[in-house]
């Protein structure tokens, strides 16, 4: 980003944080008596009036079982979630609504691909392509399938700024690879990996793309057709959507020709003893009664998101992440790790001679939340030789000022441990 | 620091920075190792013991100041004591970390160890204080290796990281 002074200023005034701060009820909670200073929005994020609104309208006048009742109440709530559908199809630009799946969030959605999608097309002696920045959500589920088919998972290394080798990347490639997985955006370092170009090379050898965006959906726009990825998953609550609740976007070719996650009620056309026949996508992934208020919820979600606009939330957060590198970097004793050039809003660091658990509490002292731990990326820590860190991570609604009260509380952690 | 109840007491940070009996013992007659892999605490117990005496003991590893300060803090309370001695403090450090023990009302053996008692209002910060008194548990019980997160465990109490 070019951060001419006033470049930042002009970006600083598209988006009013006061304004939206006042929409999160959440941030004027008191921790111990001190403001709340939420820098882990990257574990999770808050949730907007609007969005709590909408949920409480759901329970309060809308609320019944979907796809099954001819009654008034059932075809409100069905007309609902599926308006909820068409809301994330436009979010993330899918060609149809029934290419989104609605999941209970990123893990399912990768679960899902792995149980429909990799036990069926993917066999003994088969590769399947991983980065070493994925969270562990992309890794175990292929571990389990690799295990039970007898396939082999190659993993793209990274280098000391935290981006994958490209080069290394196109080199895993052979006649036995038959998948790759990787995130859009580490949650442990804030990566913002070049998908598009691995999507395109991994095309062009017949290979499918799975892209974990659980760190991507809620800090810029994504486009699923643009990046043209065969899946794309995300989780609600990181989108300042409710738990439970979360997206699984596929190619509905690919869709139709995959085998069901879970059995049960709604995935189904007809049932005998037998012989069953599957419904139609997406419904042959949706079995059971989803989580509808969730669904609803997350679709007020992207409402609030989209009008206040992915464009100008990126920017304001890339101007958080500026600050923030700079201000920390300016503190001796402390060593920022993820310094790759393209970078979403996370921010983890190591302060010397004190363990990221103790920064976690002392901070936590001064009102202001942070991650400390493995991030869920244990092969990331490894390859930075620490046990765990500490992770800043922002979102739109953060202001500049809280980025200082976190410079000011990494200070007062070196001063106690001085 | 001002708040009275916060963690970080002198006592704790001045045996993080020099931590007593930091070592590895020649000649052990017993040893263990202790893990807590949600945070990634790692220490190593040696011991000494003469007939039912805890003759001399040390640790090293790398973890937490609080887990580094604890360690510390036990290998100076047991010296010098008797196994069963060792074993009323291990039950009665865990049962005031974890909050079952009311240290002020009730009789206790645990000294300036009460330092550690904040940790029961930070529920994901009680097994970096347990962990050298768990694994002193095994070491004394000849168990070579323990973590936190052992299902067998009776310390274990899940507390979220992944």
């Amino acid at each position: 980003m070019n951060a001419t002074p006033t470049a930042f200023k002009d970006r600083s005034a598209a988006l009013d944080v006061e304004r939206i701060r006042a929409d999160f009820p959440i941030l004027k909670v008191k921790v111990g008596g001190k403001p709340l200073v939420y820098l882990d929005n990257a574990a999770s994020s808050q949730m907007p009036q609007p969005v709590i609104d909408r949920l409480v309208r759901y329970q309060q006048f809308e609320h019944a079982n979907i796809h099954r009742g001819v009654h008034h109440l059932s075809e409100v709530a069905t007309g609902e979630y599926e308006e909820a559908r068409r809301k994330l199809q436009r979010f993330i630009n899918a060609r149809e609504d029934r290419e989104v799946l609605f999941t209970s969030g990123t893990t399912e959605g990768i679960n899902l691909v792995m149980h429909g999608y990799g036990r069926k097309f993917i066999g003994k002696g088969d590769e399947i392509i991983l980065t070493t920045l994925e969270h562990h959500s992309n890794i175990v589920p292929w571990q389990m399938l690799a295990e039970e088919k007898g396939a082999k998972i190659r993993v793209v290394p990274i280098n000391d700024a935290g981006e994958l080798l490209i080069d290394e990347y196109e080199k895993l490639f052979n006649e036995r690879t038959k998948f790759v997985g990787v995130m859009h955006v580490s949650n442990a370092l804030g990566t913002v990996n070049p998908v598009k170009h691995m999507i395109a090379f991994a095309h062009a050898r017949g290979v499918p793309v799975l892209v974990d965006g659980a760190q991507a959906a809620p800090h810029l726009p994504v486009d699923v057709q643009d990046l043209d990825c065969d899946f794309y998953a995300f989780s609600g609550h990181k989108l300042c959507g409710p738990t439970g609740i979360g997206i699984l976007y596929g190619k509905a070719a690919t869709l139709e020709r995959m085998q069901p996650f879970k059995g049960g009620g709604d995935m189904i056309l007809s049932v005998t003893f037998e012989k069953t026949t599957y419904n139609t996508i997406p419904h042959k992934f949706e079995a059971g009664t989803p989580p509808i208020a969730a669904a609803i919820g997350l679709g007020a979600a992207v409402d609030y998101l989209s009008a206040v606009g992915m464009d100008k939330i990126a920017a304001h957060e890339i101007d958080l992440l500026n600050y923030a590198t700079e201000q920390v970097n300016g503190v001796p004793g402390v060593r920022i790790i993820g310094t790759a050039e393209k970078k979403a809003a996370v921010l983890s660091f190591a302060i010397a001679g004190v363990h990221p658990h103790d920064v976690g509490t002392l901070l936590n002292q001064d009102g202001i939340a942070i991650r400390t731990g493995h991030h869920c990326a244990q092969p990331v820590m490894q390859r930075f030789k620490v046990p765990a860190t500490s992770r800043a991570s922002f979102a739109f609604y953060n202001s500049m000022a809280e980025v200082d009260a976190l410079v000011a509380g990494i200070r007062n952690v070196q001063k106690v441990f001085a | 620091m001002a708040d009275p109840k916060a963690l970080y007491q002198e006592v704790i940070l001045d045996h993080n920075r020099k931590p007593r009996n930091f070592g590895v013992l020649e000649g052990a007659t017993h040893k263990a190792e202790g893990h807590n892999p949600l945070c990634g605490d790692h220490l190593t117990l040696t011991l000494k013991l003469d007939g039912e005496k805890v003759d001399a003991i040390a640790f090293t590893g790398e973890s937490c100041a609080i887990c580094k300060a604890s360690a510390s803090m036990m290998t100076a309370a047991v010296k010098g004591k008797a196994r069963g001695e060792a074993e009323t403090l291990i039950r009665e450090f865990r049962d005031m970390a974890t909050g079952t023990l009311d240290f002020a009302t009730r009789p206790h053996h645990l000294g300036r160890l009460t330092v550690f008692a904040g940790v029961r209002d930070l529920p994901t910060r009680v097994k970096c204080a347990i962990l050298p008194w768990h694994t002193l548990h095994a070491a004394l019980n000849s168990v070579t290796s323990t973590s936190t997160e052992a299902e067998d465990d009776p310390m274990h109490a899940p507390i979220g990281d992944a």
